[in-house]
């Protein structure tokens, strides 16, 4: 089965995004395709490498750039929803004069665009948030 | 055509789960996850209406949020399924849509 996921909320907000990651990884594990994980909202805030959570705590963009390498995930963080909340790569750094990038391995920035055709090409669409 | 309704508030903080309640229809399946879980339990004022639903929908709970929350799978209203993540995304599979009540 070809599933999308939406993620809503940041690592430190609410439990959801811990459970988007282990829904994803057990539908992985399960041999089902997961078309695009969508970050929207407060989401997008899982897309930081620059966190430096403490050692006995979970490192969820960690986690996820993991499980994009291994199986090869197209995460998308949303643009809009990024810019308000200081997460770049390295081209949106450059446009907006900003001094540094901070997007995780693995993620991409995108618009919403993405989120709909997630919708359309998905069998399941899971949303995830608060 | 059935949903799987996913409900990730417990009912005394918010009415996430009596909206869910309200709009299920026979055949359809509620899961609880996250703070949901604490709907599951026995004795609780929204036990009677989960008994009610439980005659035409099929409830779940997610096994990891339970024992997270320090609850005993004892506690658990009779007859609400406890899954894990590899459940949850079997549920998602077997039913025709997934509708989140954030």
């Amino acid at each position: 089965m070809k599933y999308g996921i939406v993620v809503n909320t940041g690592p430190y907000t609410h439990q959801a995004s811990d459970t988007a990651y282990h829904f994803t990884a057990a539908a992985l594990g399960k041999g089902h395709e997961v078309f695009r994980v969508f970050f929207y909202h407060d989401g997008v805030n899982n897309g930081t490498r620059l966190g430096v959570p403490p050692q006995d705590d979970r490192n969820l963009p960690e986690k996820w750039s993991s499980l994009a390498q291994q199986h090869d995930l197209d995460l998308v963080v949303c643009v809009a929803a990024a810019q308000r909340r200081g997460l770049l790569d390295a081209d949106e750094a450059k446009r907006h004069g900003k001094d540094a990038d901070n997007i995780a391995p693995g993620f991409r920035i995108s618009g919403l665009g993405q989120l709909i055709e997630a919708g359309i090409e998905a069998d399941r669409l899971v949303v995830f948030g608060d | 055509m059935a949903t799987l309704h996913t409900v990730n508030k417990s009912p005394f903080e918010r009415n996430a789960l009596e909206s869910c309640l309200r709009f299920t229809t026979p055949g359809s399946s509620v899961l609880l996850i996250e703070d949901g879980v604490v709907g599951a339990l026995r004795n609780t004022r929204l036990a009677p209406r989960i008994a009610q639903a439980m005659e035409n929908i099929t409830f779940y709970a997610l096994g990891p949020d339970i024992r997270a929350r320090g609850l005993e799978e004892s506690r658990i209203i009779d007859g609400i399924r406890i899954v894990d993540y590899a459940g949850f995304v079997d549920l998602t599979a077997e039913h025709d849509r997934v509708q989140a009540w954030l």
